[in-house]
Formats: structure tokens, sequence, C-alpha cells
């Protein structure tokens, strides 16, 4: 067979790439899904399967998910970061992100470029930006720890938040606004009472994919900590080198994984009510715009 | 007139609607933010690089007027990149290595996938879809976590590749082995790349791909003079959003090679002159080292702004 046939023809079955993208599938996802599966050995080992139990969820007294407090409390961490970063996140990005589609004085174009920037900044280097502001200039008042982690997560959010709801902007017209205002509503209601409701799905979408991006962070999370009670679960995997890990470290993995599919699928679930709503914009748009 | 001008300018009547700098002041507390911790950081960064240790503590404070900027660690680091023989020279253009094969790497295994799935409609398209966004939203270090699982002595892959007669022994992947950092980097990144070329690949017109057929094209040639040159931005774009992360990742490495210096690239130097508190220089030349990490991929990162930019701008006049 031709090999030049195989890459190209757009109407053919493509057996080649077909193959090609279900082994990819296979390689992204089926090492997750062992991993997940040795939470439930009932040997020590996270490699080799010694038969299945519930030893590292709930039965060992000591090392389990449900009695190590070190696990649970870096899934409480975890959580406290991702439910305070989507609240101060997504309103500062939902007000970005009107503000910015419909202001066009002077400063609109560098805000614009600004709010891009923290996408395409290594998060390496604006963690250590922030880490140096935090110990160095804002101490006493604003420091490492709880509140300087969520800080730093909101920096890197706010810009997510502006891009899922942009689109979004961008395809509603003046009309509902003008109706209400003709109607008699002052500015203000007219957007809370017929602009919020018409994003109010993307504005849902913003607040889960800000939780998911949040509760799954370690750069920020790791600059800013202070110590064992700042640790998050992803921190926690990636000391697990030094800590002769068991399958509980699968276990919590697993529940921080649950919890992140679960709010993505919530936020899909709302982006997909809006576009049938609209009965247009195809989840292609949705997918390269979760990207950026 | 002044007036007159600016409300043309903005070309819709919600400029009308609503009071005058409404939209400014709604913008207002999003890009105070930015500034107060994204802008201000950035200086922070470099003032720390200039900075002087503190009488008191011993340790590097900030120093904030570039006047008395003490250019010592800067120089250090830079010595230390340039020189054969310094200490981040070799780690420098190990990074440039590893980012370099693992980039090649997503390309190679990226291209095909986000081809066939731009090239499939209905629900088959919408499955594949959601599986490929699906790594995306697992953490990243639970997909890291997964392969030290699998890579360790007794190891799935190990007990595959020994059982297939292929190895010997297990070979010891997680003991510092520039092949198993470059794999998990490939591993780690490639959802990235695959989602903005897909979104490129899938803006190819189909009537484009009939012309060609039609003028008598062969499929290849329909793909090179095609499908390649219009997927030639998203490509781009998809290398930068992966490259930049690239650079500064420090986690990969330390977990697939157990913390070990063979492998350790721009990223870990960084981390382990921030953690260090004895030597009072440290922070300020981890502070120097992030400053030239930023530096160099600030050219990625202009490139991606302005094709993002311009992107955004076509998106929206359409």
């Amino acid at each position: 067979m031709n090999v030049q046939e195989l890459i190209a023809n757009p109407w053919r079955k493509h057996r080649f790439l077909s193959l090609w993208t279900w082994v990819y599938l296979a390689w992204a996802i089926v090492p997750v899904v062992i991993a997940i599966g040795f939470s439930f050995n009932a040997g020590r080992s996270r490699s080799v399967w010694q038969g299945a139990s519930l030893q590292w969820w709930i039965h060992d007294p000591d090392l389990s998910l449900l009695h190590n407090p070190v696990l649970g409390s870096a899934i409480r961490q975890s959580l406290v970061l991702g439910v305070a970063t989507m609240a101060i996140a997504t309103p500062i990005g939902v007000a970005l992100a009107l503000g910015l589609a419909r202001w066009h004085g002077r400063g609109s174009g560098a805000s614009n470029y600004l709010m891009l920037l923290p996408l395409v900044t290594p998060e390496i280097v604006l963690a250590t930006g922030i880490f140096f502001t935090l110990t160095h200039l804002t101490k006493p008042f604003l420091e490492p720890g709880t509140i300087g982690q969520i800080v730093g997560h909101v920096t890197w959010s706010i810009p997510y938040v502006v891009v899922v709801l942009r689109g979004r902007i961008f395809g509603v017209g003046p009309e509902l606004e003008e109706a209400a205002m003709d109607l008699g509503a002052p500015p203000l209601q007219a957007l809370r009472r017929a602009l919020l409701p018409i994003l109010s799905p993307a504005i849902f979408a913003a607040f889960m994919i800000v939780f998911a991006l949040s509760i799954d962070d370690f750069v920020t999370s790791q600059f800013l900590s202070t110590g064992s009670y700042t640790q998050t679960v992803p921190m926690l995997i990636y000391s697990s080198g030094r800590t002769a890990p068991n399958p509980a470290l699968n276990a919590t993995a697993t529940v921080m994984l649950v919890i992140s599919l679960g709010a993505i699928g919530l936020a899909g679930l709302g982006m997909k009510i809006v576009s049938r709503r609209r009965g247009m914009e195809s989840e292609t748009a949705d997918v390269a715009r979760f990207q950026l | 007139m002044a007036r007159r001008r600016r409300v043309r300018s903005e070309g819709n009547s919600l400029a009308m609607l609503y009071p005058r700098g409404f939209w400014k002041w709604a913008s207002a507390p999003g890009v105070v933010w930015l500034i107060a911790l994204f802008v201000v950081p950035f200086y922070v960064i470099v003032a720390m690089a200039g900075g002087t240790a503190d009488p008191l503590t011993g340790l590097a404070t900030p120093e904030l007027n570039p006047a008395y900027w003490d250019r010592a660690s800067f120089r250090y680091v830079i010595e230390q990149l340039w020189a054969s023989d310094g200490v981040y020279h070799v780690v420098f253009l190990r990074t440039l290595r590893y980012v370099a094969f693992a980039v090649v790497l997503c390309v190679i295994i990226g291209y095909p996938v986000a081809y066939h799935a731009s090239r499939l409609r209905g629900r088959r398209r919408s499955i594949i879809l959601i599986l490929l966004v699906l790594p995306f939203w697992i953490s990243y270090l639970m997909r890291m976590l997964a392969w030290v699982g699998l890579l360790n002595d007794e190891g799935l892959v190990n007990r595959l590749l020994t059982g297939l007669g292929i190895l010997e022994n297990p070979y010891p992947w997680l003991e510092g082995k520039s092949v198993t950092v470059i794999f998990g980097l490939a591993y780690g990144y490639v959802p990235f790349f695959i989602l903005p070329l897909y979104a490129a690949l899938d803006r190819v017109r189909p009537s484009y791909l009939e012309a060609a057929w039609d003028l008598g094209a062969s499929s290849f040639r329909t793909f090179v003079r095609i499908t390649l040159p219009l997927s030639k931005q998203g490509v781009l774009a998809g290398v930068a959003i992966i490259m930049l992360p690239m650079f500064g990742d420090f986690y990969t490495a330390y977990l697939l090679s157990n913390g070990r210096p063979e492998t350790a690239m721009i990223g870990n130097a960084v981390q382990s002159l921030l953690q260090e508190t004895t030597f009072a220089y440290a922070q300020s030349r981890g502070a120097a080292l992030v400053t030239a990490l930023a530096l160099l991929v600030s050219v990625l990162t202009l490139y991606y702004i302005v094709s993002t930019a311009k992107a955004t701008r076509e998106a929206t006049r359409s």
C-alpha cells in the first residue's frame, strides 16, 4: 500500500491514522488507569499486583487514605485553594472580560496584552516573582502560606476566565441590553438581568475550569508553601520520592482526579447548554478556547 | 468634538447605553491585580537579582532602586552559563537538548492524531475529542506518578521487556536516564500540543481540498501543498505553547529520576537555589537565573502573543 495515500486522502478511511490515534490515546490514558488500579492493591507495591483490597482506601488503621492525617490534610488544602481561587478569580475575570471586550479607550490595548502574558509565562517565573514579592515586599501584610497560595493561583487564573468568556461576549449583541433599557431598566439592572443570564453557562464553566486548574496546580502551590499545613496533593506526589510511597498515595491522587474531571464535566455541560441554546458554535471552538 | 470621535470609533451603541467609563472601571480590578501580582513581581525578580545581603539576617534582599543594583549575581550566572566548564552551562545545554527532543517527539506523535481528529465528523469526532482533552485535566503530577509505578525495577515496562526477552535484567529507567526524562516530557506535554493544532487543522476548509482534488492533485500533494502550509501556524503555536513550560519544568526530571543531578534541568537549578538559605546570595543567583530564563523564552512568548492576537482579530472580524 502506498504510504502517501495513507497520509493524505481526506475522504477514504484512514486505517493507519485511526490506529495511530487509538495507540496514542491508550498510551496517554492507560498508565493513569493502571495507577488508579494500584490504589486497590492488597500489597504495599505500586508496581506488582497482589490482589484486590480496600486496605489503602479505608482499612489500614494508620496508612489508609481515611486514617492518614497527612493525606486528608493535603486533599483539604487542595480543595480550600480551589474553592477560594474560583470564588475570587472568576468575578474579577468576568468583569475584566466584559471590560476588555467593550472598553476601547486609552490603555485597553495594553491591558489586553497584559491579560495574555501570564498564560505564556513559564509558571516557575511567575511563582518565583510572587514568592520574592511576598517574602520581601509585602511580608507582614501578605506572605506565603495559604493566603499566598490563593493569591498566586488567582493571578494565573484570571486570564483563563477571560479567555473562556471572551468568545461568548463577542457573540452577544447590544440588542438585549438596549431592550432592557428601553423598558426602563437602569444600566446595572440591564447588565444583571439581560447580559449576565446569557453568559451564565460560560461563567459557570469558568468557575469549574478555574477550580480544576487550581487543584491540579503544583508549581505555585509549592513555591508559596510554608510547611506541612500548606501541602497540596500534587506537592505530596512530588515529594513521594523521599517518603517511600504506598498505594494510599494513588488513592489520594485518584480522589483528586475524580473531583477535577467532575468539575470539567460540569463545565462542558454548561458550555453545551449554551451552544445548543444559540444553535450554532461547534464544539471545536470550545476545545480551542479551553486550550487558550 | 472629542466625544463624538470617541463614540464613532467605538462603533456600537453599547458605549452610549452605559455611563462613561463603565467598562473601564469593570476592567480595573483585574488590571490592578495583574499589575500588582504579575508586573511588579517581574520587577522584584530583577531587583532581587541585583540585591545585596541584609546585614541582620545575612540573606539577600531586593534592591528596588536600579542605581544601587549589585551586578555580581548577574555576572556570576552569565559566566556560569557561558563558560564551557560553568555550573549552569551543562544544565543549560541539557535543557535545550531535552526540550528539542521532546518537542520533536510531540510533533511526530501529535500531528497525525490532530490531523485524524480534524478529519472525523459526528459522534466519532466527539468521542475522540473528549479522550484527547482528558489528559489535559488529569493532574500533571498524577500522570508522572503513573509512570514512576510503570518504570520501577519490578514495574510493568521492565517485566514486559524481560518477559519478551528484549532485556536480560530490569533497566534502571528511574536512575537519572535522559531517555526517561525526554519521554516523560513528551508524554506530559503532547496533549497541550495536539489541541491548538487540531483547532488549526479544523479550520482548513474542505473546499480547498476538494479543489485540489478536482484539479488532479494526488492526495499526498494535496496534503503537502494545502493542509501542511495551512497548519503551519497551528504547529508553531503548539510548539511555542509546550516549549514555554518545558523550559521551566523541574518536576518531570525530579520525579522520573529520583532527583538525581545527571538529568537536572534549568528549572531544577532555580528550584534548589531558591530553597537554599545558608548561602546569602543563593536567592539572588536564583533570581538572576530566572531572569535569564525569562529572557530566553521571551522570544517564544512574543511570537505566541502576536500570533494569538492576530488570530483573535480575525475571529472577531468574521
